[in-house]
C-alpha cells in the first residue's frame, strides 16, 4: 500500500537552503559522510533529510568512534537479561525481579545551562529506564566541576545541584548517592553523568523493537517545541570554544511534573499488553526513536508530521524531526487497541496520538502537509551509520613520573594534613549537595548518600541492592588502563563493603576529542581496563554511554570513565555500614598492595601531581571483594569502609563519625606509621573493618593472600589516636568534614 | 480503621503513605483519585507529599481546586479527620482548612534530612499516642516549609494549643540552628481550631520502620487509630478531641 509513495522522491520545501557539501559541513558532517548519504539515497538529500542524517550520524547518536572498541566489553553472565543495544541493560537480582540500569552524560548542556542541563540529564535517563518497563527506584550522579576557586564553579555547582534536585525531587525517584569532585582540569568542561536504576518483574520487560506491519505508531507526552534542536550534533558532538555560550538555545527545558505523569501512564499502559514496542524521544527525538525501533524490527515506518502535537505554530518538518523537547515517548501499539491506550493516557491528562504506522519495506518515510519530506532506508540512519577506526597513539610522556613520592616530605605534619584533607571539598562531606536531594521517597532507602554504597531494600523480599558510582580521573591521567580498571575494582569494593555481591556495571566514558590520536589511545586503554576488571570480577557491562569532545579550546579533560556498580544482598539484614559501632572492637586493615601517594588527594593538596601507578593484581582484588561479602554474610563484622580518596587516616576518621554517637579509635598496630604514604596514600585497594575481638581469627581465614592486620581498637572516648602522631577530637574532625563545602560557599558568598 | 490517601497528579509520597498504613500498620487504606468526589466510608483522609500539579505556581494552589477537594473540605467541616503531610499541609493551607501559609525555606534550597520535633499538645487525635514534650525524630524533605501566619493569629493559635509540633534539638530545646527552614516560632505542624485537621511538614510515613532509619512516625498514625477507636461516631471526633488525653 505504500508502493505509490516509494516511487516519488521527497520534495524540497519553499525557503529551504540548497543542499550540498557546504551545507553538510555546516551540519557537522564530513565530506566523505555526505557522499555516503548521497550513495545511500541514490540522490541528493533534502534539507530535512540532511538534518536527520547529521544528528543520527553524530558521535552522540552513532557511537561512530567508539563502537568497534565497545564490542570488547564483556556483557554476558547468567544474570544478564538485556544488554547493550536496548535502551538499558538488565540483570536478574532474584525473587523474580530484574534491575535495569544505565548512566549517561549530559556534560555540554550542563556547562552551557547548568540547571536545565542537569535536570534534563536526570529526565532523560529516567525515560531510558521506564521505557524498558521498569519503575525507576533510584538515581545517582557523578559530577566533576572546575577548581572550587574558579569564578564559574559556584554558579555551575549551584545550577547543577539545583537542577538534579529540582527534577529528581519532583518526579518521586530518590537520589541515593553520587560523587562530586573539583579540579582545575574541568574548569572549561564540567561533567554531569546521571544514573538511574529501575525494577521490573522478570518477563515484563518492554521491547524497543517494532513488530507487525500495520500497527499504529503513537506519540505520547509533551507537545513538540523548538528546544534542543541539534543538541546531539552541534552541542554534544563538538568541542567547546568561546562561542559555546551562544549554543544555549540547544539546551532542552525539563518538566518533571509531566515526566511523573508519563512514568505512571506508561507503566500502566504497559500492563495492558497493548504496547508492542516503546522508546523515549531522547537525543534526535522523533527521528531516532522512530528509525531505531523500525530498524531493530527490520521494518519500516511512516510518520505524518501533521498529527504531531506542537507547542507553537510554524514548525518546519526539519524542526519537528530534530526537536529534543523533553518528556515524550513513541510507541508501537497493537492494532485495534489504540482507544484503550488513549484512555489510559487521558486519565493522566497526557497526549496520546496516532502519528503513523509500521510498514514492511524497511524505509523511514515522513509526510508533512500531504508532501513526502523524507524517505530513507531505516538502517541507513542506524546500523549503517559510519564506524571509524580512528588512529590511536600513546603520547610520548603521560605525565611527570617520579616526584610525588619523593616530595612527600614537604607536606604538613600528619595531624594538620588530616584536618586539611577533611576540609577539602573533594574528600570532605558532600552533605551540602545531597541535603538538597530527596533520598527517601519510595520507602526503600536503607543507606542513602554519604555511605560507601547506597543500599535499597526490595519490598516483599529479604533482598537489598547496593549501588555505587565511582571515577578516578587522577589515576586515569597517570595511566588510563590501570586507572579505569581500578575504578571498576573500587566501585565493586564499595558495594562489597556494604555486604553485597557485585553483579554488573554500567559506564559513562568521558573523554576528549577522539579525532586526536592520543585521546583515542586513552579511550581504548580505558575500555581495556574496564574489560579486564569486569572479566576478573565477573561483573558484565550491561549498558553504557560515551561522551567525547570534552575539550575547551584544545584542552581535554583527564580521561574520566565513571563506573556505576550494582550489588545484591540476599539478606538485607546482613548489610554493613561504614561506622564503628562498639567500644573495644578490633580495627582491621585489609590491603592488596602497599599504599602510594600517586594520584592522591594528599598529593594534589600538598605536593604535586605525577608519579606512577603500580599494576593491579585483579585476582587479589577479587579475593578481597569475596572476603568482604563472606564476612558480612556470616555476620562477622560490625563495620566496613573502603579506603579511598584521602587515604587511611582519613578513612579511620570517617569510621568514627557514627551518626548515632561518635566513637574514637586507638591505632597502634602498624610498624611503618609516620610515613605520608601509609597515612594518606590511595594507590592500594584497602578496606578498614571493625569486628568483635573474638571473631578476628575466623575473619582472617576469609582473606587468604590479602594483607590482614589488626591495627587498633574502637574506643568510647571520641578521640582518633594514630601512633604518636595524630591525637584529635573526633567531634572537631567531624565538624570540619561536614562543613567542607558549606563553609566555602558561606565564606565567599 | 479505614483510610483514604488522595492521589493528585504529581503526588509522590502517596504510595509511601499507603505502604505505611496498609503494609506496616495493617490498616485498611486505599487511594482516592483526584478527579473523583466520593470519599466512600474512610475515617481519615491523608493528603500526601509531592509536587501536586508540578507546584509550578504556589505549592498546593492548584490542588485545592481538584474535584476531590470539595469532598475533603466537606468531610473536614463535618468533623472528619484530615492529615496533610508536606505538600498535603500546603494544600490544606491553600484550601483554608488550616491557618497560615508555607513559604520558601530560609536557605532558599530544598532540604532533606532527619530532624527533631517536640510534641506541643498531646491532647489531640493526631498526637495522643505521644507524650507532651516528647521529641520525635522525623525526616523533612521540602523546599517550601517556612511556616508563617499573622502575629495575632499565631498568638491565638498558641493559646488554643493548635501548634502540635515544633522543631527543636534532640533534647527538646528550641534553638535557631535546630529550625531547619526558618519557620516562625519553629512551627512544624498545626491543627485547626476544632482539632480534626492537622498539617505537618515532616514525613511520619517515612519514619515507620527501624530498617529505614526510625519508627517515630508511628506515633502520629497510632494516635489517629487510638482516637478513632475511642470515638466510634466519626462526627463526634471534633467535639471530643480536646478532652482526649
Amino acid at each position: 500500500m505504500s508502493e505509490d509513495t516509494s516511487i516519488e522522491s521527497p520534495v524540497a520545501l519553499a525557503g529551504e537552503p540548497a543542499v550540498g557539501l557546504e551545507q553538510a559541513r555546516a551540519h557537522g558532517l564530513t565530506d566523505d559522510e555526505y557522499r555516503a548519504i548521497e550513495r545511500s539515497l541514490g540522490r541528493t538529500p533534502t534539507f530535512t533529510e540532511l538534518g536527520v542524517f547529521s544528528v543520527m550520524w553524530s558521535e552522540h547518536c552513532s557511537y561512530k568512534s567508539s563502537r568497534r572498541h565497545l564490542r570488547m566489553m564483556p556483557n554476558k553472565s547468567p544474570r544478564v537479561v538485556g544488554g547493550p543495544g536496548e535502551n538499558a541493560g538488565a540483570l536478574e537480582v532474584g525473587d523474580g525481579w530484574v534491575a535495569v540500569f544505565k548512566i549517561e552524560s549530559h556534560n555540554h548542556p550542563s556547562f552551557v545551562e547548568p540547571y536545565q542541563g542537569a535536570a534534563t540529564g536526570v529526565g532523560g535517563i529516567l525515560r531510558d529506564i521506564f521505557t524498558m518497563g521498569a519503575r525507576p527506584v533510584a538515581s545517582m550522579d557523578s559530577l566533576k566541576f572546575g577548581a572550587f576557586e574558579h569564578p564559574r564553579t559556584r554558579y555551575l555547582l549551584g545550577g547543577v545541584v539545583g537542577g538534579i534536585g529540582g527534577y529528581g525531587n519532583c518526579v518521586g525517584v530518590p537520589t541515593v548517592g553520587g560523587e562530586v569532585m573539583f579540579d582545575a582540569a574541568y574548569n572549561g568542561n564540567i561533567l554531569v553523568n546521571a544514573f538511574c536504576l529501575g525494577l521490573a518483574r522478570r518477563g515484563e520487560l518492554q521491547s524497543a523493537r517494532a513488530r507487525g506491519p500495520g500497527n499504529p505508531v503513537m506519540y505520547v507526552g509533551s507537545a513538540t517545541g523548538r528546544d534542543g534542536i541539534h543538541g546531539a550534533s552541534l552541542l554534544a558532538s563538538a568541542e567547546f570554544d568561546a562561542s559555546s555560550e551562544a549554543k544555549r538555545p540547544t539546551v532542552q527545558v525539563g518538566d518533571p511534573f509531566t515526566e511523573k505523569l508519563l512514568i505512571e501512564a506508561c507503566l500502566e499502559a504497559m500492563q495492558s499488553g497493548a504496547i508492542v514496542a516503546i522508546q523515549d524521544m531522547g537525543a534526535a527525538g522523533l527521528t531516532s526513536s522512530s528509525s531505531e525501533m523500525a530498524a531493530r524490527g527490520e521494518l519500516g515506518i511512516e510518520l505524518d508530521l501533521d498529527r504531531i502535537p506542537l507547542r507553537e505554530d510554524g514548525l518546519t518538518p526539519y524542526e519537528i524531526l530534530l526537536s529534543e523537547s523533553q518528556e515524550r515517548m513513541l510507541l508501537v501499539a497493537e492494532r485495534g487497541r489504540e482507544a484503550e491506550l488513549e484512555a489510559i493516557f487521558a486519565r493522566w491528562d497526557l497526549h496520546a496520538v496516532v502519528v503513523g504506522k509500521i510498514t514492511d519495506d524497511r524505509r523511514w518515510r515522513v509526510q508533512w502537509r500531504g508532501k513526502l519530506v523524507a524517505d530513507i532506508p531505516a538502517a541507513a540512519l542506524t546500523d549503517e551509520a559510519p564506524v571509524y577506526d580512528r588512529p590511536a597513539r600513546e603520547p610520548s610522556k603521560v605525565a611527570s613520573t617520579q616526584g610525588a613520592a619523593s616530595s612527600a616530605a614537604s607536606g604538613p605534619p600528619p595531624a594538620e594534613a588530616l584536618r586539611r584533607l577533611l576540609d577539602s571539598p573533594n574528600v570532605g562531606s558532600k552533605r551540602w549537595v545531597y541535603r538538597q536531594y530527596d533520598s527517601m521517597v519510595q520507602s526503600n532507602t536503607m543507606d542513602g548518600p554519604g555511605s560507601d554504597a547506597a543500599v535499597l531494600r526490595i519490598k516483599g523480599t529479604n533482598r537489598a541492592l547496593a549501588l555505587k558510582v565511582d571515577s578516578n580521573p587522577r589515576a586515569c591521567a597517570l595511566d588510563p588502563y590501570v586507572g579505569a580498571a581500578a575504578t571498576v575494582v573500587e566501585a565493586a569494593r564499595n558495594v562489597a563493603c556494604a555486604g553485597a555481591r557485585p553483579i554488573g556495571l554500567t559506564n559513562c566514558l568521558n573523554y576528549g576529542n577522539p579525532e586526536r590520536p592520543e585521546i583515542m589511545w586513552q579511550f581504548i586503554r580505558g575500555v581495556e581496563g574496564i574489560r579486564d576488571a569486569a572479566l576478573a570480577l565477573e561483573t558484565p557491562v550491561v549498558s553504557g554511554n560515551v561522551s567525547f569532545y570534552n575539550e575547551t579550546e584544545g584542552r581535554a579533560i583527564p580521561p574520566t570513565p565513571a563506573i556505576a556498580m550494582l550489588g545484591v544482598l540476599e539478606d538485607a539484614g546482613r548489610r554493613v555500614t561504614q561506622f564503628f559501632k562498639r567500644e573495644d572492637d578490633a580495627i582491621i586493615l585489609l590491603r592488596t598492595a602497599p599504599a602510594a601517594l600517586a594520584a592522591s588527594e594528599y598529593a594534589a593538596l600538598f605536593t604535586s601531581s605525577g608519579g606512577s601507578l603500580a599494576p593491579l593484581d585483579l585476582k587479589r582484588e577479587r579475593a578481597l571483594i569475596e572476603g568482604l561479602v563472606a564476612a558480612a554474610d556470616r555476620g562477622l563484622i560490625r563495620s566496613a569502609h573502603d579506603v579511598a580518596e584521602g587515604g587511611l587516616a582519613f578513612t579511620l576518621a570517617e569510621c568514627c563519625f557514627n551518626p548515632d554517637g561518635v566513637l574514637g579509635a586507638e591505632i597502634d598496630g602498624m610498624a611503618q606509621w609516620g610515613e605520608a604514604e601509609v597515612f594518606f596514600g590511595e594507590g592500594a585497594s584497602a578496606a578498614v573493618l571493625s569486628a568483635a575481638a573474638n571473631e578476628v581469627e575466623k575473619l582472617r581465614e576469609l582473606f587468604d593472600g590479602i594483607e590482614f592486620s589488626v591495627i587498633g581498637r574502637v574506643t568510647s572516648e571520641p578521640r582518633l589516636r594514630v601512633a604518636k602522631t595524630i591525637d584529635e577530637d573526633v567531634r572537631e574532625l567531624r565538624q570540619i568534614h561536614e562543613q567542607a563545602i558549606a563553609r566555602r560557599l558561606a565564606a565567599n558568598g | 480503621m479505614k483510610w483514604g490517601v488522595v492521589r493528585f497528579p504529581g503526588s509522590l509520597d502517596d504510595a509511601d503513605a499507603l505502604w505505611a498504613l496498609s503494609q506496616v500498620m495493617g490498616q485498611e487504606a486505599r487511594a482516592l483519585w483526584h478527579k473523583d468526589e466520593d470519599l466512600g466510608d474512610v475515617q481519615c483522609v491523608v493528603l500526601p507529599g509531592g509536587f501536586s500539579y508540578g507546584d509550578y505556581l504556589r505549592c498546593g494552589a492548584i490542588a485545592r481546586f481538584a474535584p476531590i477537594m470539595k469532598s475533603v473540605v466537606r468531610f473536614a467541616n463535618e468533623g472528619g479527620l484530615v492529615l496533610g503531610i508536606c505538600n498535603g499541609f500546603q494544600i490544606l493551607c491553600e484550601a483554608h482548612l488550616l491557618p497560615g501559609a508555607l513559604m520558601r525555606n530560609r536557605s532558599l534550597s530544598f532540604i532533606c534530612e532527619r530532624v527533631n520535633v517536640r510534641v506541643e499538645n498531646s491532647a489531640t487525635p493526631f498526637t495522643c499516642a505521644a507524650r507532651q514534650g516528647e521529641v520525635l525524630r522525623l525526616p523533612i524533605k521540602h523546599g517550601e516549609g517556612l511556616y508563617v501566619a499573622p502575629a495575632d493569629e499565631l498568638r491565638a493559635m498558641e493559646e488554643r494549643g493548635q501548634v502540635l509540633l515544633r522543631y527543636t534539638d534532640g533534647a527538646g530545646r528550641e534553638r535557631d540552628d535546630a529550625n531547619p527552614n526558618g519557620s516562625t516560632r519553629a512551627i512544624a505542624g498545626v491543627a485547626n481550631e476544632t482539632f480534626n485537621v492537622f498539617g505537618l511538614m515532616p514525613h511520619p510515613e517515612h519514619a515507620i520502620e527501624a530498617a529505614l532509619g526510625g519508627e517515630d512516625g508511628l506515633k502520629i498514625f497510632r494516635s489517629i487509630v487510638m482516637s478513632v477507636e475511642r470515638t466510634p461516631a466519626m462526627a463526634s471526633t471534633a467535639a471530643s478531641s480536646r478532652s482526649l488525653a
